[in-house]
């Protein structure tokens, strides 16, 4: 079982956090910032794996993590887990992202932290793994957003239907809402 | 009302989204919570409007908000309307809000159940996908009560995207409603062979979970994963399909050898499975992989550049070693070099790797070695936490069972005075307890250790040179203890106290100033008893003197056990001195003060002091609580009928055989159940390993090494000692080789010999008193109940075999044993026979007789087809031999008729497609065509097989019991559809009333839900309507109301007879619990 997933940058600011047991939220901040004390001051070319910190569960736990560029992909997995498949699946994460926003950055991630947990949900459901084939993640992200996108797009036709609006100062709002909902 | 959604939508646009939430608090660095307040407020007013889009973007920033650590579980209601929304866009805003800050003591929780099972029969999938995500994060006992029944049928969903969901879901919800398990096991065993890759990995994932808390009860399903290990090319896959294979091969060593061949060529073709490849069962494979784990790690080493990709292979080669260890520490053992050169890497989790795996390496012949070499690295480590490390590990590998493996103490103690010079260590009580351990056990080490001992107290003040080492001066607690007690060994005594006493001591923590206390007035008595035999009395008087001047040093302390002690020794002392002023000899009786000796007490040595007689431990003080009181614990309820039997003589008088009955119940009950984890599997092993008092051998200490080695000695000068040692007796041996040593060494040491030289022949320097260890009466008691068990499993056999030679015999014997073992087995499958009892509504106990019980079987309706139905049996071999040849075979009715492969008669019995050793379960599933689905019938069976060992036929009779439940099928129902049906007047009417039914309302729903089908079409307070469908396509409808301990149903469908007896089953149901 996956036991959290997080992703912070270099100064140890979170960018996801995804707790698949209950933790309140001051434990949670704890437990990013203990995770980011540990995995920083490892240096760059050594293995990925190191035990939990103690707010996670101490040694039972692993932490499994790789480092791109400014960000930090960490998950905190139980015995059950098999240390390269994990990593595996961070690759997979990352390749994934790379493809629904188009050379992913730290910005990405940032401003539509929703959009990451959307992928992610694709990916890992209750702390199991759900899918390892990065196709079919795309395939199935895709249609979510496709349909969001109809619905907004029903919503838009709607306003400009309407009668007693006038159109044309509504207009430059509408586009500017649709633009903002296609780039999301 | 247009123009007011209009009117929303437009001041949505000029509300915040997410993105400029993110903007602003980027832009607001300085004063970000006072930002973050401010947003927080502006999202309380989104909050209060009717518009949705403004609730869910207003969701949407607070789960942004949640992230960076703001509680945002005042909005949780607002969730739940966000979650409720029609657009999928703004559901999922809100599934994902709930499953990042919605847990169990959420309250609003409860509101979701309607919504969520909505959604999962939504037509659009990926409203269904995002409930099922959402609920799996945030899934309660009571939902997964309620929903169970609902994400069962969505397991075999036409979309895979759906079914494999579904199915990964499964396994959160048998964490919270284990009732679950049961009645889904054979759904989740068909997905293993879904044709979705996907379906499939969930299932094998789920299966594995379940399999790692209780691996028994899933070696039935070893064939469908091995054939799947060699079939599928997913690693995911593959990766769990081993580690489930890992612990499934201790229980089933016949496992092991299959597995061989296809592992290796997995390995062969992927290098990576070794991760996860732990059970490597025969030596020579064991050889195979190990040398290539051994090249991997020497190939890595070498690198001059030390990429990460080689780092990780590294450590996933130390983890497997050390998975290799636990069964085949030798082979191990020869890459020792190796991994000691691991010791050295740069990568701290690699090194903490390979100090894990020395622990198991060592044996006597090189711990001095290892332990020298782990000695560099405490000297050259940086970072207080890996030296940290290293001493416990140190300390570990030197003191594990019972210091089996040193053969020179005072080496060991050495080594202890060494590693008290570590700066910084937290773990200066270890290494005391380590010292004040040895000192008190082994004897011939006394007067080795009081002399080493006196010198750290002599250079006390290096220990407590600066604040930062407090930890250390721990250390001086055991000093002062050993130096005080074991004082008739110390040289210079006077010395010792005056070191004790000196005015520094006083900033030391209060209870080691205790101990220096107390201890010197053990030294006072040692001096005076030293100096009694002079003539000149004055020395004496001086030592008098000298505590009479120091010691109200100690009398001043703030610390209150240093005071109480201190005032009261120096009481002591200023009376000694008045006596000793007028010539008395003294010294005797103040060493009476400290006579006698300070033994250890092994942890258990309570179990050695007998029950008194006439105390039993097992009756009950009180009587006991009733069992059905409480909902949560329901597998408990079905006893309650059962209990008061053997529950009422719990006094005093219950027997031995009552108690031995009882616990082998309980372990089998544990056993059985897949969410128990047992306390410690190994508790009992360790106890019949541990050797009984009389075996331990006590040997003739033969201290061929100087007891005094002069100064503070370097433990290296042990290494060379020991080396001579063994020279010698060598030498010794060629002798005398006729002479027999086995006599002289541990049990323990067996598993470790062989080499060059094997371990017998090392024989101990020092050996440790464990005199007081284990009590061999644990180990006997625990051998009882194995007894037990084996005796009546034999008495089946021999019944079951009579049966057959004696037919008509054996009816009444029958009956009798039939007693017993009906209570026998609701002990076993109580967990999952929901209804209980053999007459149970859904799934039943099949009435049969032993030695092969056909345990429990579910009765399925098949949608597709309205006359079919799929029974699924599961067969349990209790016996102790093999069993093959099974027949099935079931005397059709006019009603049902077991379907048989074309061109067989219409008697002959279908065969069992697998055997079962003894032991094991598995499960077959059998389809019947029924006609008529309103009446519940009985049918007759038999089972034939042979017994492997006598060969001979064996029959076995049994019932099948198809209620009438056992055709409906859950199926969902809006209230408005559920109106127009109770309108259209085509509904035959009929009630039924249940009295004294105490458990909450939705309890009861729940009940209903899950062992008749029904699902809850609408709650209100106390009263429901609920629906179902028979797979003929009969609509059932039900309103039940409750009012304080009656419950009345009134139900409606348009064939009376098939609801009478629903409604007679439902009955049956309620008057069980």
């Amino acid at each position: 079982m996956i036991k959290a997933i997080l992703i912070f940058n270099n100064h140890g600011k979170p960018r996801l956090s995804k707790f698949y047991e209950h933790y309140n939220e001051d434990t949670e901040q704890q437990i990013i910032r203990e995770t980011f004390h540990l995995v920083s001051k490892r240096d760059e070319n050594v293995c990925n794996f190191l035990e939990g910190g103690m707010l996670i569960g101490g040694s039972d736990y692993k932490l499994i993590y790789r480092h791109y560029a400014t960000l930090y992909f960490v998950f905190c997995v139980d015995s059950s887990e098999s240390e390269l498949g994990i990593l595996d699946l961070i690759q997979v994460f990352v390749e994934t992202l790379d493809k629904c926003f188009e050379n992913v950055c730290e910005l990405d991630l940032i401003f539509h932290v929703d959009k990451v947990h959307n992928i992610l949900a694709e990916m890992v459901m209750g702390g199991m793994v759900l899918e390892t084939n990065m196709n079919e993640i795309i395939t199935q992200v895709d249609a979510q957003n496709k349909m969001e996108k109809s619905e907004v797009m029903c919503f838009v036709t709607f306003i400009n239907q309407c009668p007693c609006l006038d159109i044309c100062s509504m207009q430059g709002h509408c586009f500017a809402f649709h633009t903002a909902s296609a780039s999301r | 009302m247009a123009l007011k959604i209009v009117k929303g939508s437009i001041d949505r646009m000029f509300d915040k989204n997410l993105q400029d939430l993110v903007r602003g608090i980027r832009n607001h660095k300085e004063d970000e919570a006072k930002y973050i307040s401010t947003c927080i407020d502006e999202i309380k007013q989104e909050l209060k409007q009717d518009n949705i889009a403004v609730k869910a973007n207003a969701v949407c920033k607070l789960t942004y908000l949640q992230m960076l650590g703001y509680d945002v579980s005042w909005a949780a209601f607002n969730i739940v309307e966000v979650m409720s929304s029609s657009k999928f866009t703004y559901k999922r805003i809100g599934y994902l809000a709930a499953s990042q800050c919605f847990h169990e003591s959420t309250d609003v929780i409860m509101l979701t159940t309607n919504q969520i099972r909505k959604d999962l029969s939504s037509p659009n999938q990926y409203d269904t996908g995002v409930a099922l995500t959402g609920l799996s994060c945030f899934v309660t006992p009571d939902l997964a009560r309620d929903l169970a029944n609902d994400i069962m049928t969505l397991m075999s969903h036409t979309k895979p995207y759906i079914r494999k969901k579904a199915v990964l879901i499964m396994y959160k919800v048998f964490l919270k409603y284990p009732e679950s398990l049961r009645p889904a096991f054979p759904r989740l065993k068909e997905k293993l062979e879904d044709p979705d890759p996907g379906v499939q990995s969930a299932a094998v994932n789920v299966i594995c979970e379940l399999a790692r808390r209780n691996p028994k009860n899933y070696l039935s399903l070893a064939p469908l994963f091995f054939k799947l290990m060699t079939s599928s090319t997913n690693n995911w896959v593959l990766i769990k399909i081993i580690k489930l294979f890992g612990a499934l091969t201790p229980l089933e060593p016949r496992l092991g050898k299959k597995l061989i061949e296809p592992l290796t060529n997995l390995i062969h073709r992927k290098i990576h499975i070794f991760s996860s490849h732990k059970m490597l069962c025969s030596q020579s494979h064991l050889i195979v992989s190990l040398s290539r784990i051994a090249v991997l790690i020497s190939l890595s080493s070498g690198m001059p550049n030390h990429s990460a990709s080689i780092q990780v292979m590294k450590y996933l080669g130390l983890l497997a070693m050390s998975k290799i260890l636990k069964t085949h520490p030798k082979s191990v053992q020869s890459h020792k070099d190796l991994i000691l050169q691991c010791l050295d890497d740069k990568d701290e989790s690699i090194r903490l790797r390979a100090l894990d795996l020395l622990y198991g390496m060592v044996s006597k012949k090189n711990l001095m070695e290892i332990v020298k070499k782990l000695m560099l690295h405490v000297d050259k480590a940086e970072g207080t936490t890996y030296r940290d490390e290293l001493l416990t590990k140190i300390i570990d590998i030197c003191s594990q069972s019972n210091y089996q493996y040193i053969t020179n103490f005072e080496w060991y103690i050495s080594i202890l005075v060494e590693l008290t010079r570590l700066e910084g260590t937290r773990h200066g009580h270890l290494i005391a307890s380590q010292m004040l351990d040895v000192a008190i056990r082994v004897r011939a080490i006394r007067v080795f250790a009081v002399a080493q001992m006196a010198t750290l107290l002599d250079n006390a003040h290096l220990l407590t040179g600066n604040m930062q080492r407090m930890g250390i001066c721990e250390v001086l607690y055991a000093a002062a203890w050993i130096c005080g007690e074991f004082s008739e060994h110390l040289e210079n005594p006077m010395q010792t106290l005056e070191a004790m006493l000196r005015p520094k001591v006083a900033t030391l923590p209060g209870h080691i100033q205790a101990v220096y206390v107390q201890n010197a007035a053990k030294l006072f008595a040692t001096v005076l008893k030293n100096q009694e035999g002079n003539t000149d009395s004055t020395a004496a008087q001086e030592t008098s003197q000298l505590m009479i001047d120091r010691l109200p040093l100690f009398v001043q302390s703030a610390n209150l056990e240093v005071q109480e002690r201190a005032s009261c020794i120096l009481q002591l002392v200023k009376y000694i001195q008045k006596l000793q002023q007028k010539d008395v000899e003294v010294a005797e009786e103040v060493c009476a003060l400290f006579a006698g000796e300070l033994n250890p007490v092994a942890p258990k040595a309570q179990k050695k002091v007998p029950v008194p007689e006439g105390l039993d431990l097992d009756a009950w003080i009180n009587e006991p609580p009733s069992e059905s009181e409480s909902e949560d614990e329901q597998p408990k309820a079905i006893f309650a009928k059962e209990e008061p039997k053997h529950s009422r003589p719990r006094h005093t008088e219950v027997d031995e055989k009552e108690l031995a009955r009882r616990r082998e119940a309980r372990k089998q009950e544990q056993a059985n159940n897949p969410f128990y984890i047992k306390a410690s599997p190994s508790s009992q092993k360790a106890y019949q390993e541990a050797p009984g008092v009389e075996h331990i051998p006590v040997v003739q200490i033969d201290l061929s090494v100087p007891l005094k080695v002069p100064g503070l000695p370097m433990s290296d000068q042990y290494v060379k000692l020991e080396e001579e040692r063994r020279q010698k007796e060598r030498a010794d041996k060629k002798k005398k080789e006729k002479k027999k040593r086995k006599e002289k060494r541990s049990g323990r040491g067996r598993k470790h010999d062989s080499g060059p030289e094997s371990e017998e022949d090392i024989t101990p320097a020092h050996m440790v008193d464990i005199v007081t260890e284990e009590m061999p009466e644990v180990h006997r008691s625990c051998l009882n109940i194995t007894m037990n068990l084996k005796g009546n499993a034999r008495t089946n056999m021999i019944s079951a075999k009579k049966s057959s030679k004696h037919k008509k015999k054996k009816q009444k014997k029958e009956k009798e044993e039939k007693e017993k073992k009906k209570k026998k087995k609701h002990h076993h499958h109580h967990h999952h026979s929901d209804g209980g009892g053999e007459e149970s509504v859904q799934n039943g106990t099949v009435e049969e007789e032993e030695p092969l019980p056909v345990s429990v079987y579910d009765i399925q309706g098949n949608l597709q087809d309205g006359s079919q139905v799929v029974v699924s049996v599961i067969f349990e071999n209790k016996c102790d031999s093999f069993l093959k040849s099974m027949e099935f075979n079931v005397l059709d009715s006019l009603n049902s008729k077991l379907q048989r492969p074309e061109g067989s008669g219409p008697h002959d019995g279908l065969t069992v497609p697998f055997q079962l050793p003894p032991g094991v379960s598995n499960e077959a599933r059998f389809v019947f065509t029924v006609q008529s689905i309103v009446m519940p019938q009985k049918l007759k069976g038999t089972l034939t097989f042979i017994v492997k060992d006598s060969s001979t036929h064996e029959k076995l009779d049994f019932k099948l019991h198809f209620t009438c439940t056992s055709y409906l099928i859950t199926t969902p129902c809006y209230s408005d559809a559920f109106a127009k049906l109770l309108e259209s007047g085509d509904l035959k009417c009929s009630s039924v009333r249940l009295e004294g039914v105490i458990m909450p309302f939705h309890h009861l729903l729940a009940r209903i839900c899950f062992h008749h089908h029904f699902s809850v079409v609408e709650r209100i307070d106390s009263c429901a309507s609920m629906y179902s469908r028979s797979i003929q396509g009969h609509h059932v409808c039900l309103l039940v109301k409750t009012s304080g301990q009656t419950v009345s149903i009134d139900a409606k469908c348009d064939e009376p007879t098939l609801l009478g007896n629903v409604l007679d089953e439902i009955k049956q149901t309620f008057s069980q619990c």
